[in-house]
């Protein structure tokens, strides 16, 4: 038997193809005979279409154009409220809206012809805020411009206020954040009423696509079959965008007869595509004199902008985060995704979680200030312990031990050692240009895999297929995007068989020819996905241990033998694999109660900062990243989704700032939208502790998304550390710290 | 970003790609990222962001290393010019390759090839250098995978071999 895989840093699967330059991304793909398409869209942010008219010396003969009456099928990007058109009608709700597609063999000249398309629009009030949004200052969507809405009510908070010790307010933003994957989006088509639709694209999950596209053309489904190319980078930027990216591709290719690829520039990518929801969450708290939380109010509402998109769910995910870590017996939660005029928000990593986490850990510092206790006494008087329920009353069985993470953290980050010095330095040094230091952390958590009842209506499938030569096939639609499923999956197939992680092979997603294991999303890949990887291989070995070919005690020959005898007399050795919840999860989706996750990873980042009293700028010198994330698949990759996400998050909160004027994002470019470089980033110090998870695949629980979380709070609990002033939105640029700090001197 | 040709008279163009002598007919401000990846077929070179902001498309032009979608074919007349398929030789990996696959300095992998090149070349010009050499001279390469901890240890890696 081969060693063990599972904990071993394997070198990633593809990783020779990428660092030579031989992985194929959709913009290195090409088609005898492929026009170049691009999308014109909305000179306005809101109202009627009156006229489009083609202008300019443009030989528009020779183009194919496209507009919402060429659409052969249903005019809506089909995903959870289908409100978002392919292309606008009669009218757009904002200001990147897709209204026209272009297509031509010329890629200069199709650019030169997009500017020449003038739409002329009856103009109608838009708003941008979602402060305008609730103050319904006009409604843009639906009646009331809400597209979701959710109550977790847990004990009863009013019945506290009147006879607690101590009530701490506090209201805290996010904003938009762009998910930047260094790859735009793209997609390529062919498409005619013979042989369907195929496209080729840049994306996280080729079903939503493929479920799109059924109803954009009113074809059978497996008249439409798409294919994940290489994918660089996605974030959830490429998890329902790339819908629509791919409609357009495939409207042009289908009226034209040709290939056609549309890929975005850095400019349009920018612009046009989905953001994290920017955010403003309300905090009421109340506690007894001795630091025990009684009841704690949540108000969490997030922009979604024009469409509904995944707000449903980004807000599902961020309501059921918001009260964290904690054991409370009276949580009421109340939260609203709402509509403005700005191009929808959609997915990214953490997925509203790093929102209302941002907004709690900077709440409970504040709270442990007013009951005079340190953050860290405060926290630790009011963990959630196995036993104990959450703010949805899920019961909590596993093991989870935050007063040990919280302890070790601190530790490895000398935390109170330099705590105690950098006050000593600040006041020592209280000079108005002088340069401060500060510490601060946050302790959270992140649920695993979809929310509630969401994976058992997925009802995701894996498919495992032996071939003659002993290799082991995996069949699965979940995408890598570098965060390293094929290294994943193939190490819990090789465990699980025994075999050499090289026998194990990685089929392209390609709906054509792999089953639906559900969305590339919600850190689901690793620990629910992963878990069918291992059932449908360990329905390969059963097969044929059963048949007698493969005796109990095999090697890879023996099984290399096996198979190929199998395969000669039964002409093929294919096993599936269906997901099956975990047991005792019960969720109720009307109450918003219950077992919200299978398995949450718990963790507790440290941050370092220095704050320089002439520039106004805060830097992040040292960061410490601590967490409980069940077994450790592959530690190389797994300390790499850390430091990646904990990078993202210092983006989030230090140097990424959306500049919106009339509803677009006016720094669409690398030039001014800064993301953190090589000189900027700190230390990012990663440890994990295991504590192995009973249901996930060699007890690993989800990873991805976790890092997202804690980095924002941290932070910005060590400025307040190093500056004495409680700063509460992000991103917390220099301008704004300029601001605050000259009006608190 | 794709930009307007105005100018009708192509030129032709004679320069060496990976030690091969090419010669192609272009417009003068024709990118030299699009010649690589049209023209050359050499499409390990990426586009990120058209602007030379973050790094994906950078080449070796005459020991040089250059954002290729700033650089004209006017320019590249007569130079030799390494890309990422050119950087390690006939079959085998550079030690910084082989280093990027074994310490997770790859992720997505859109941005490694320019990353790579960046790599080598300050390895080149400094084969011992420090933590803060290795920032400095990766940092007009943006990766948004990684958060540049297993690319700085990468380079570490591969100057010990």
């Amino acid at each position: 038997m081969a060693d063990h895989p599972i904990g071993k840093s394997f070198p990633r699967k593809e990783g020779r193809k990428k660092v030579t330059g031989q992985a194929l991304y959709v913009d290195d793909v090409s088609f005898p005979e492929m026009l170049h398409g691009v999308t014109v869209r909305s000179p306005s942010p809101r109202g009627r279409i009156k006229n489009i008219s083609f202008e300019g010396s443009i030989p528009w003969d020779e183009f194919t154009i496209v507009t919402a009456k060429d659409i052969p099928g249903a005019n809506y990007v089909a995903l959870i409220l289908n409100d978002q058109p392919f292309l606008a009608a009669d009218f757009v709700n904002h200001p990147e809206e897709p209204v026209v597609l272009l297509a031509h063999r010329d890629k200069y000249l199709v650019e030169e012809a997009r500017r020449n398309v003038r739409i002329e629009i009856e103009e109608q009030p838009p708003i941008f805020t979602l402060e305008e949004s609730l103050a319904k200052k006009e409604i843009v969507w639906g009646e009331d411009n809400v597209f979701k809405k959710f109550l977790v009510d847990k004990g009863n908070v009013d019945e506290v206020w009147a006879s607690a010790d101590l009530i701490v307010d506090g209201e805290y933003e996010t904003g938009a954040q762009e998910q930047l994957y260094i790859e735009n989006n793209g997609a390529i088509a062919i498409a005619n009423a013979t042989d369907g639709v195929t496209v080729w694209g840049s994306m996280q999950c080729p079903y939503y696509v493929h479920k799109a596209l059924v109803k954009l053309f009113g074809l059978p489904e497996e008249k439409i079959r798409i294919i994940q190319t290489e994918t660089g980078g996605g974030f959830g930027g490429k998890e329902e965008y790339p819908s629509l990216i791919a409609g357009h591709a495939a409207l042009l290719a289908w009226k034209s007869g040709k290939p056609v690829k549309i890929i975005y520039d850095r400019a349009e990518d920018m612009v046009a595509t989905t953001k994290r929801h920017p955010s403003r969450t309300r905090h009421k708290t109340a506690v007894t004199k001795d630091g025990k939380l009684l009841a704690m109010e949540i108000e969490f509402v997030i922009d979604g902008g024009a469409y509904c998109t995944l707000s449903p769910v980004v807000l599902s995910r961020g309501t059921i985060h918001a009260a964290g870590p904690y054991v409370c017996p009276n949580v009421r939660i109340h939260s609203r995704a709402v509509a403005t005029n700005l191009p929808p928000q959609g997915a990214f990593r953490g997925f509203g979680a790093p929102q209302s986490i941002f907004a709690l850990e900077r709440q409970m510092d504040k709270v442990a200030h007013a009951v005079g206790l340190t953050p860290e006494e405060f926290r630790r008087r009011n963990f959630i312990h196995e036993g104990e329920t959450t703010a949805t009353s899920q019961v909590i069985r596993e093991s989870v031990n935050m007063d040990h993470l919280l302890t070790r953290a601190l530790q490895l980050s000398d935390y109170h050692a330099k705590r105690e010095q950098f006050a000593r330095d600040n006041a020592a040094t209280n000079g108005r240009f002088s340069k401060k230091r500060g510490m601060g952390f946050a302790t959270f958590m992140h649920g695993a895999g979809f929310t509630g009842s969401g994976e058992v209506f997925l009802q995701s499938v894996v498919s495992a297929e032996a071939t003659a030569e002993g290799k082991v096939k995996i069949l699965a639609a979940s995408t890598e995007i570098g965060q390293g499923t094929n290294t994943i999956f193939s190490q819990i197939a090789a465990e699980a068989l025994g075999l050499d992680f090289d026998s194990i092979e990685i089929v392209q997603p390609d709906t054509g020819r792999v089953p639906n294991s559900g969305p590339t999303v919600a850190s689901r890949t690793s620990m629910v996905v992963g878990k069918l990887v291992e059932s449908a291989v360990t329905g390969l070995k059963q097969t044929l241990l059963g048949s007698g070919l493969l005796p109990e005690n095999y090697g890879q020959s023996e099984f290399k033998t096996a198979c190929a005898e199998y395969v000669a007399r039964f002409g093929s050795l294919k096993t599936s694999s269906t997901y099956q919840p975990p047991p005792n999860v019960h969720w109720d989706d009307e109450k918003y109660q219950g077992d919200a996750y299978g398995a949450y990873a718990w963790a507790v980042y440290v941050a370092e900062v220095s704050f320089d009293g002439l520039t106004y700028e805060a830097h992040v010198e040292d960061f410490v990243a601590l967490q409980e994330v069940g077994r450790v698949l592959n530690p190389v990759l797994a300390a790499g989704q850390i430091e990646g996400g904990v990078a993202q998050a210092i983006g989030f909160t230090l140097f990424e700032n959306v500049v919106w004027k009339d509803g677009r994002m006016a720094n669409n470019q690398m030039t001014n939208y800064i993301i953190p470089t090589p000189a900027d980033i700190p230390p990012i110090r990663v440890f994990f502790e295991e504590n192995p998870y009973a249901y996930g695949p060699g007890g690993a629980k989800g990873i991805g998304e976790l890092p997202m979380d804690g980095a924002a709070p941290a932070i910005l609990n060590a400025i307040e550390n190093a500056t004495g002033i409680s700063f509460n939105r992000i991103p917390l640029m220099p301008e704004r710290l300029l601001e605050e700090v000259s009006c608190k001197s | 970003m794709i930009h307007k040709i105005h100018m009708n008279n192509s030129i032709i163009v004679e320069f060496t790609v990976n030690r091969k002598a090419r010669r192609v007919e272009v417009f003068p401000m024709a990118r030299l990222l699009d010649v690589l990846r049209e023209k050359l077929q050499l499409t390990g070179t990426k586009e990120g962001c058209g602007e030379g902001e973050c790094g994906a498309c950078t080449v070796i032009i005459n020991g040089q290393i250059v954002n290729s979608c700033l650089v004209p074919m006017a320019q590249v007349i007569g130079t030799e010019i390494t890309t990422i398929e050119g950087v390690a030789g006939a079959g085998d990996l550079h030690a910084v390759q082989q280093a990027f696959i074994e310490h997770g300095g790859a992720q997505c992998g859109i941005c490694t090839p320019g990353m790579v090149l960046a790599a080598v070349d300050l390895l080149k010009r400094n084969p011992t250098p420090t933590e803060n050499d290795i920032r400095n001279g990766l940092a007009g390469n943006l990766c948004r995978c990684t958060g540049y901890m297993k690319i700085f240890e990468s380079v570490v890696r591969a100057c010990q071999k």
